[in-house]
C-alpha cells in the first residue's frame, strides 16, 4: 500500500469531481499517499472564485441522472471539495495544478482555492507518481 | 460518559455519521480513533450501504477489533475497539 494513488482530473463536471474525491478518500483513509494532478477544465473547477459552484454533470446523465444527484446532495452527500478537505486532514493527499493549464487557463496560484498545494510540471507529476497506478479521469 | 449497549459492550464514544456518504463513516471513525486512547470502544452509526463491509475491512488491516455489527431501524451499528 506504499506506493501512491494519482489521479489526474481532466474533467470539471461535478459527477466526474465528486466520483474522484470518494476515490481519493477511500485511498487516504487505508493510508495510501494520494496525488492529484489537475488539467483543463478540472483545474478551472478548482478556481477560488468557481468552486463551491455548480460546475454541471458528464452529457450521459441526462436529466434523470440530473435528478438523481440533486437527491442525493439534498440526502447530505457533501460537495466533493468538501470531500476532498476531509481527505487531506486524513491522510497524504497533495493537489498540484499542471503548469500548462494554468497557462490555458489565464491562471495565477493566486486564483486558485486553498484545496490546491502547488503548480508543477507533468515530469514532477511522474517522478512523484513512483511506481503507483495513474487514473485519469 | 461510558453508556452500555444491549450486549453489554461499555461504549466510549458514539459518533453519529447517520446521513454521511461514503467513505465519509469510515473517515468519521478513522479521526475518531485517531483521538482515542488504545482500548476505547467506539459506535459508529450509518446509514451508507458501504459501511457494513467497508468498516469491518479497514478495522482488519488497521489492526483493531469489531466487537459488533447490528443492523438497526435504517442503519448499521458498528462498534470498534481501537488496538493500537
Amino acid at each position: 500500500m506504499d506506493e501512491p494513488l494519482n489521479l489526474v482530473l481532466f474533467s470539471g463536471t461535478d459527477d466526474k469531481l465528486q466520483a474522484a474525491a470518494v476515490l481519493a478518500a477511500g485511498a487516504a483513509a487505508l493510508g495510501k499517499p494520494v496525488n492529484i494532478f489537475l488539467q483543463y477544465w478540472a483545474l478551472d473547477a478548482f478556481r477560488a472564485d468557481k468552486i463551491g459552484q455548480d460546475h454541471g454533470l458528464a452529457p450521459e446523465a441526462g436529466v434523470a441522472g440530473r435528478a438523481a444527484v440533486d437527491a442525493l446532495a439534498r440526502a447530505g452527500q457533501a460537495p466533493w471539495a468538501e470531500t476532498l478537505r476531509q481527505a487531506k486532514d486524513l491522510g497524504a493527499v497533495d493537489i498540484q495544478a499542471c503548469s500548462v493549464s494554468m497557462d490555458l487557463l489565464k491562471l495565477d496560484s493566486i486564483d486558485l482555492d486553498p484545496l490546491v498545494d502547488g503548480v508543477e510540471g507533468v515530469t514532477a507529476f511522474y517522478l512523484n507518481a513512483g511506481g503507483g497506478q495513474v487514473v485519469f479521469i | 460518559m461510558a453508556t452500555m449497549t444491549d450486549t453489554t459492550i461499555a461504549i466510549t464514544r458514539t459518533v453519529d455519521a447517520r446521513g454521511s456518504f461514503c467513505p465519509g463513516p469510515l473517515m468519521e471513525l478513522i479521526r475518531a480513533i485517531r483521538e482515542s486512547q488504545v482500548g476505547a470502544v467506539i459506535a459508529v452509526y450509518s446509514s451508507d450501504k458501504g459501511s457494513k463491509t467497508d468498516i469491518p475491512k479497514w478495522v482488519e488491516k488497521a489492526g483493531h477489533r469489531l466487537l459488533s455489527l447490528e443492523a438497526r431501524d435504517g442503519y448499521d451499528e458498528i462498534v470498534v475497539e481501537k488496538r493500537r
